[in-house]
């Protein structure tokens, strides 16, 4: 066990009983309305290579109930592990099945949606929530046109680029539904939700 | 030490003579250093704090005279927010907000689906609505304006006690107008006026599982919603044609949402079933007893259960409300006296209020209203 550094114990929530508040009314919000990014409130200031987005949404919903997956780039970070160590309690999971949210900070080598945790049929809530760090999204007619609950009219949205894949992996997960994992995707102040409930939507 | 004096209204003053051993009411505005007696500083030998303030919490206002709410180590690093708690903000420490929200998100996630949670021991009885205490004090923020109702009225016990509960632990702003909350806590109605997309709505849950009474073990209706298989359910309402020649279910009547689980709408009259469907606020529902939390996002698809032959009907009322004239609404019949009289109101009181300010006059208004 490394020292604790001061590192570590910084760059946390100032006042975490409101901004925690405020973190989550915003993902609340951008769960309900899947794929419109809305402004996050980002107060906190973790150690690279961790982004502050991904740092706030993890002193919002991380706590020792929570086990997380790190993916390669995070976890050979020891200021990052002992930072998330230190804010949230967080044990973190050797294996993205044994996670309840994964952080991702290289979307490009994410594993498979369907390495992470994909719930029961009876408890579909057992599932991974993957917060992802994305350079920034796209709105425009190219991107994929997107639907379900949440959705007054279908949205286009991307997070990823094409040759990510993600969008094949994304039909498989909503055909598990209601199993599969939901994401966040932060990109810097921006973030946007996508509830496994979101699916493509079908083309004229 | 504590008497109880009476004072001019002839309500009874609370005087104490330790002003830290008297209840202090939480609140977002400042703190007013000019009211009532200063407990303790020796102004002409005055050892009396006034705590008006802790006979009437729901008015919001500090009434510890000089003393300013919970200044203490996290007040320093607090500013705007000064007067605000911060250590169990809305009364739920942060543990299990962190874990109420964790539920949220996941029950949004899956329209309709149970999440299971925690539920806490709440300062009130089970059947009073802590599961939507729960979820709301997850949820609510310094910014927000709560409304609560129960059964459409914002001044019967159980909207009054909860509004004050979170005016004391969570200091935020209330009020009885629909249009003006941001959170509305209810118990079994949705107000009249078409909720906005910066509404959330949320709902006290007796009994989430609307198949607990055709199969009382969880076991087997947590498989019965896994594998979708809900004939169950349509027999129960067949059976209604079948004794009554309609479906004679009328409230908590069971919904599908977006076309994948049966949920209980909690026990609204199914008056209320259409304004859920594609509603533009998020509804949240909290059953603490049975310690269930689910969702409906807005713009979701909720469809009330029937048949070709048997489409689903509202309720529909031959008369308007008595006091405001309204009509496609919910109505409440009231006793009048002991010969059979009786009027109907509207139920949703702050939409009677609204429409009667805006000069509309029911049949037993009179012109004093």
């Amino acid at each position: 066990m490394a020292a604790v550094t001061a590192e570590a114990l910084e760059g946390g929530f100032a006042r975490p009983v409101f901004q925690t508040q405020a973190v989550f009314r915003v993902l609340m919000a951008a769960l309900a309305e899947p794929a419109r990014p809305l402004p996050l409130p980002v107060e906190a200031a973790p150690p690279a290579p961790l982004p502050p987005g991904l740092g706030a949404v993890a002193l919002t919903l991380l706590d020792p109930d929570t086990p997380v997956w790190l993916d390669p780039a995070l976890a050979a970070s020891q200021p990052v592990r002992a930072w998330l160590a230190f804010h949230t309690g967080a044990p973190v999971a050797a294996e993205p099945m044994d996670a309840a949210f994964a952080l991702v900070v290289d979307p490009l080598r994410l594993p498979p949606l369907a390495a992470f945790a994909q719930g029961t049929a009876e408890y579909p809530d057992r599932s991974t929530t993957l917060v992802i760090a994305v350079d920034r999204f796209d709105t425009d007619p190219s991107a994929p046109l997107l639907t379900g609950p949440g959705f007054e009219a279908p949205r286009r949205f991307r997070a990823l680029p094409e040759r990510a894949g993600f969008q094949d992996q994304w039909a498989a997960n909503r055909a598990l539904f209601p199993r599969g994992v939901d994401v966040v995707f932060v990109a810097g102040g921006l973030v946007a939700g996508l509830p496994r409930s979101t699916r493509l939507a079908p083309t004229e | 030490m504590m008497d109880v004096d009476v004072n001019e209204a002839g309500l009874p003053r609370v005087v104490v003579s330790d002003p830290a051993a008297g209840f202090t009411p939480l609140s977002n505005s400042p703190p007013q250093g000019g009211r009532g007696p200063v407990g303790g500083l020796g102004e002409g030998g005055s050892e009396t704090a006034d705590l008006d303030g802790a006979l009437s919490p729901l008015e919001g206002e500090s009434g510890s005279g000089g003393e300013p709410p919970r200044e203490g180590a996290l007040g320093a690093v607090l500013d705007d927010d000064a007067t605000l708690p911060t250590y169990s903000f809305a009364y739920l420490d942060e543990q299990t907000k962190r874990m109420i929200r964790r539920a949220i998100l996941k029950g949004i996630a899956i329209p309709g689906y149970q999440v299971p949670f925690a539920s806490r021991e709440m300062p009130m009885p089970y059947g009073w609505g802590t599961g939507g205490v729960q979820v709301t004090a997850a949820v609510i923020g310094p910014d927000d304006v709560l409304k609560v109702i129960d059964q459409g009225a914002d001044d019967t016990t159980n909207a009054v006690a909860i509004r004050g509960f979170f005016q004391k632990t969570a200091g935020v702003a209330t009020t009885t107008r629909t249009g003006e909350a941001t959170v509305i806590q209810t118990r079994h109605r949705i107000p009249e006026r078409t909720l906005e997309a910066h509404q959330i709505l949320v709902y006290q849950v007796p009994i989430p599982e609307p198949l607990r009474y055709l199969e009382p073990r969880e076991t087997e209706t947590r498989k019965l919603h896994g594998l979708e298989e809900y004939g169950l359910m349509h027999v129960k309402l067949y059976e209604d044609i079948a004794r009554h020649g309609h479906i004679a279910t009328t409230f908590a009547y069971p919904v599908k949402v977006e076309g994948r689980y049966i949920m209980d709408p909690s026990p609204t009259p199914k008056f209320d079933n259409p304004k859920m469907h594609r509603s533009k606020a998020l509804q949240l529902f909290g059953a603490g007893r049975e310690k269930r939390i689910y969702a409906v996002p807005p713009h979701t698809d909720v469809v009330s259960l029937d048949f070709e032959d048997h489409p689903f009907r509202i309720q529909s009322f031959s008369q308007p409300c008595a006091l405001c004239a309204a009509e496609g609404v919910y109505l409440d019949e009231v006793i009048l006296d002991d010969r059979g009289g009786r009027m109907f109101v509207c139920s949703d009181t702050d939409h009677c209020e609204e429409r009667r300010a805006a000069g509309h006059r029911g049949a037993l208004s009179g012109e004093a209203l």
